[in-house]
């Protein structure tokens, strides 16, 4: 029985005696290909795009606000939900933000159980990103296979922080929890099983007469396009600009590790296909060399900061001093210097990046986060045009967009 | 979640009486029972995750269906938001009857983390909400049992439930 | 008497407000300590008129007027090889300045250096867009108009972005609360049901700790405290969690806690 309210029928979206004659398509914000809440309005000549106007906005939770509400440790959380496919690294984004605000630095275990973190959800965020592309595309059962490896890394960060999906596992200063034993071992069996599977991955596609078809010389995007429209990640990198923040503006402990930064020169959706598959071998190559690099470091894992940062655990329960400094940090609120930090880091969809704006006060005066998605999103409006219906949803699922991250 | 109070025990608790035609219809339904792709947020990818290979979600007799014509249960995952809720509300009456709603984690049922201008708080403003999940994001196992709860709950329903009046929200 | 709430900033304020606490400010350079900064500054000063510029954490930030801004933006695009314009928004300080201040963020892929420029916007004036020299300007100035109520002249498409088109107000400024004002609470309401059933379905729940006293499970159970071990289930049958159903005689297979298998480490 329909309940009645004020919804119209939307006929008037369709356009039957119009002198152009072209088709409105209203790619709504629930698709099973949206990738989240995009609405696309395309107007079709046949099968051929001729305007694309992309409207987002249904899934603004007023994060911004938020953080102008809320103190800055009390904050970590709510950004685990904006990339949500690899959650750590929007949490790094934000504790290396607020780090360089208050001006300490992470000890040296810390950045190294950061580091293996963010390169583990640079492999989850890669696989999910294969699994719907191809879902997508056609090719449906990489979904199931892809996120069978997904669950295996998802497996370790359960059992270092508890959550498989938005984590939450590192603090400003720091991380709270050591590694537990056997996580190195687990890891390296991981690392290994996902080598043989990229290979059978990439036999699957990489060759394959219909993924190239349906891939090659679909989505260009110039380098002037893509200096232009603020690309960042593997959309600049498919353009052929040799730009890895890890490499050119290191961060953390990335000048000590050795990768490469696979780029193409394609220009086209085909070349970023084999970027992400690199880019997955590559993060292996990394946590590989982080692990020798643990067992060197000593325990310390939060920085000492009394200021801003509470006191280990074992000091709280114990101490009359950390307790009441515990006490006065967690429901005040630590009050960081005045002025602005911004402070971008290579999230696997690209340079996110945090401008905060302090005025000394425990909670935030305007944090404006800077998120790759959006300008990827933005892009839609000129590379849509001239290509045919199947591409838009082939370009969509390549440029690798998360809605949480567009709306915040 | 809503204000408004609804009353789950009104027939006194009491169980229903059904007979054969009914459960074999209520197995037939709860045991095909096809939700619709309504991934809004970060519970999408956990819906996901149930519907891959190691929660698999087929063995329910689940497939998940993107139209709503074709599709029984609505599974709300994720955050609503005000600029979204004309939507919802509009594909949940495209649905045909018998149709139920999981409401899947904080967001969907009440608001969750996020107590802004820009959240709905809580889906059951808009829509008639059956089961509750709580969580953030709810593990798989968790949307499957709420599944299974809902399996109950369907196989406990007299199959002329459609010539009752139905809630607003 | 009652805690004075100022109405030009309603966000959440300290408890405590730190009287004598003078907080640091983070460390400015002089521009000549990097030779990368200072040339670019030179040839920037020599044709731009600059109110400020100091080095803030690795950024050169520079604050120059606003009718000077797109010249600016000019001359570093072509110029000193700054290509991707970044993000651009605005920090409300309405209450205390009686403006915007705009901030543009300038990355430069060749020199690896990041520059900010600052503007200041009186309150009614209106900003230039950047669309002609970066596109990634269009839907950043959509989301500043949309969200703190800055006016840009010459946009392409200046239109709501992130918010409902028929929204009222500018979320992001400080003047609005963080759950939004009446028109905000009843936005979905009244789209899709209309203004009568504002009573049925009744106001947003934003109490994070409301609990319902006589709910109908009786979770909890305020007004109820009683000794431990008292027996409360008033006759009810002990129903233990059970995840099969007892009456489906034969119609469905159980499945038998003997049968199953558990697994030590999943594969």
């Amino acid at each position: 029985m329909q309940q009645p309210n004020r919804l119209k029928p939307f006929f008037e979206n369709i356009h039957f005696e119009r002198e152009d004659n072209t088709m409105m398509v209203n790619f709504g914000p629930q698709h099973p290909s949206a990738h989240g809440q995009l609405r696309l309005v395309l107007e079709l000549q046949g099968e051929e795009v001729v305007k694309s106007r992309p409207m987002i906005g249904y899934l603004h939770r007023g994060m911004e606000k938020m953080a102008e509400n809320m103190i800055y440790n009390e904050f970590l959380p709510t950004t685990d939900r904006m990339d949500y496919i690899a959650a750590t690294s929007n949490n790094y984004g934000y504790a290396l933000a607020v780090e360089k605000l208050l001006g300490i630095e992470a000890p040296r275990r810390a950045e190294v159980i950061r580091t293996m973190l963010l390169e583990l959800n640079r492999i989850t965020s890669h696989l999910f990103w294969l699994a719907t592309h191809a879902l997508d595309v056609g090719a449906m059962s990489m979904f199931l296979y892809c996120f069978r490896e997904r669950e295996y890394a998802m497996d370790l960060i359960e059992d270092y922080c508890g959550a498989r999906l938005t984590h939450s596992a590192i603090r400003i200063g720091g991380v709270p929890l050591d590694l537990p034993s056997n996580w190195t071992e687990d890891c390296i069996s991981f690392l290994a099983i996902l080598e043989e599977e990229l290979e059978k991955y990439e036999g699957l596609l990489t060759e394959n007469r219909i993924w190239k078809m349906r891939l090659e010389n679909v989505g260009i995007i110039t380098q002037d396009m893509a200096k232009s429209w603020g690309c960042s990640g593997i959309a600049l990198r498919g353009s052929g600009i040799k730009w890895d923040l890890r490499k050119e503006m290191p961060y953390g402990i990335y000048d000590e590790l050795d990768f490469d930064v696979p780029v193409s020169y394609t220009n086209d959706s085909y070349g970023r296909y084999k970027i992400c598959i690199a880019e997955m071998r590559e993060s292996a190559k990394i946590i590989k060399q982080l692990v020798p690099m643990y067992e060197k470091s000593d325990s310390a894992l939060m920085a000492h900061a009394p200021n801003y940062i509470s006191a280990p655990k074992e000091q709280i329960m114990t101490q009359n001093y950390s307790l009441m400094q515990h006490f006065v940090l967690v429901t005040q609120g630590m009050r960081p210097p005045k002025g602005e930090v911004y402070v971008a880091t290579e999230s696997p969809k690209g340079e996110l990046g945090y401008f905060i704006v302090s005025d000394g006060s425990p909670y935030a005066y305007r944090m404006k986060i800077r998120t790759p998605s959006f300008q990827h999103t933005a892009i839609l409006e000129e590379l849509l045009v001239g290509l045919q219906l199947a591409d838009v949803v082939t370009i969509i699922g390549n440029l690798n967009i998360v809605f949480g991250e567009i709306d915040r | 979640m809503a204000q408004h109070k609804v009353n789950y025990l009104q027939d006194g608790g009491a169980p229903i009486k059904l007979t054969t035609i009914d459960k074999l219809v209520n197995f037939g339904r709860s045991n095909s029972l096809w939700p619709m792709t309504y991934g809004l947020a970060c519970c999408a990818i956990e819906m996901m995750a149930t519907g891959a290979s190691r929660y698999d979600f087929d063995r329910f007799g689940t497939i998940f269906r993107a139209s709503p014509r074709q599709s029984d249960v609505l599974i709300i995952a994720g955050t609503l938001t005000k600029k979204h809720a004309e939507f919802m509300r509009r594909l949940y009456d495209q649905m045909p009857d018998p149709k139920w709603v999981i409401s899947m984690g904080s967001c969907a049922n009440t608001g969750g983390m996020f107590n802004t201008y820009a959240t709905v708080q809580g889906a059951d403003r808009i829509i008639p909400v059956d089961i509750y999940l709580p969580g953030c994001a709810p593990r798989p196992e968790t949307l499957q049992y709420a599944l299974m709860t809902l399996q109950k709950k369907i196989r406990k329903e007299s199959i002329f439930r459609a010539h009752k009046k139905k809630r607003l929200v | 008497m009652r805690q004075y709430k100022s109405k030009t900033d309603v966000q959440r304020k300290s408890y405590f407000s730190d009287r004598f606490f003078v907080s640091p400010n983070v460390s400015r350079e002089d521009i000549t300590k990097d030779e990368i900064f200072n040339a670019d500054f030179e040839k920037f000063s020599q044709a731009i008129n600059v109110e400020d510029a100091y080095v803030e954490h690795t950024h050169l930030v520079i604050h120059i007027n606003k009718n000077a801004l797109l010249a600016a933006m000019k001359l570093l695009k072509e110029e000193l090889e700054y290509d991707m314009l970044i993000e651009l928004s605005a920090i409300d300080y309405l209450a205390k300045r009686d403006g915007y201040e705009l901030f543009y963020e300038m990355l430069s892929l060749s020199k690896h250096k990041r520059l900010r420029i600052k503007c200041f916007l009186q309150k009614d004036e209106t900003v230039e867009s950047l669309t002609s020299l970066f596109n990634s300007a269009n839907w950043s100035e959509r989301e500043m108009y949309d969200m703190l109520g800055v006016k840009v002249v010459n946009h392409p498409n200046m239109k709501r972005i992130i918010m409902p088109d028929d929204w009222y107000d500018h979320p992001l400024r400080k003047t609005y609360p963080l759950q939004g004002d009446e028109a905000a609470s009843w936005y979905e309401v009244d789209k899709i049901f209309g203004k009568e059933a504002r009573d049925i379905i009744g106001p947003e729940q934003r109490d994070p700790a409301a609990i319902d006293r006589y709910d109908t499970t009786r979770f909890a159970r305020l007004g109820h405290e009683v000794p431990y071990e008292t027996d409360i289930s008033e006759f009810e049958p002990e129903t233990a969690i059970s995840y099969q159903e007892e009456d489906i005689s034969g119609i469905m297979k159980k499945l038998k806690p003997e049968e199953s298998v558990v697994l030590k480490r999943r594969r």
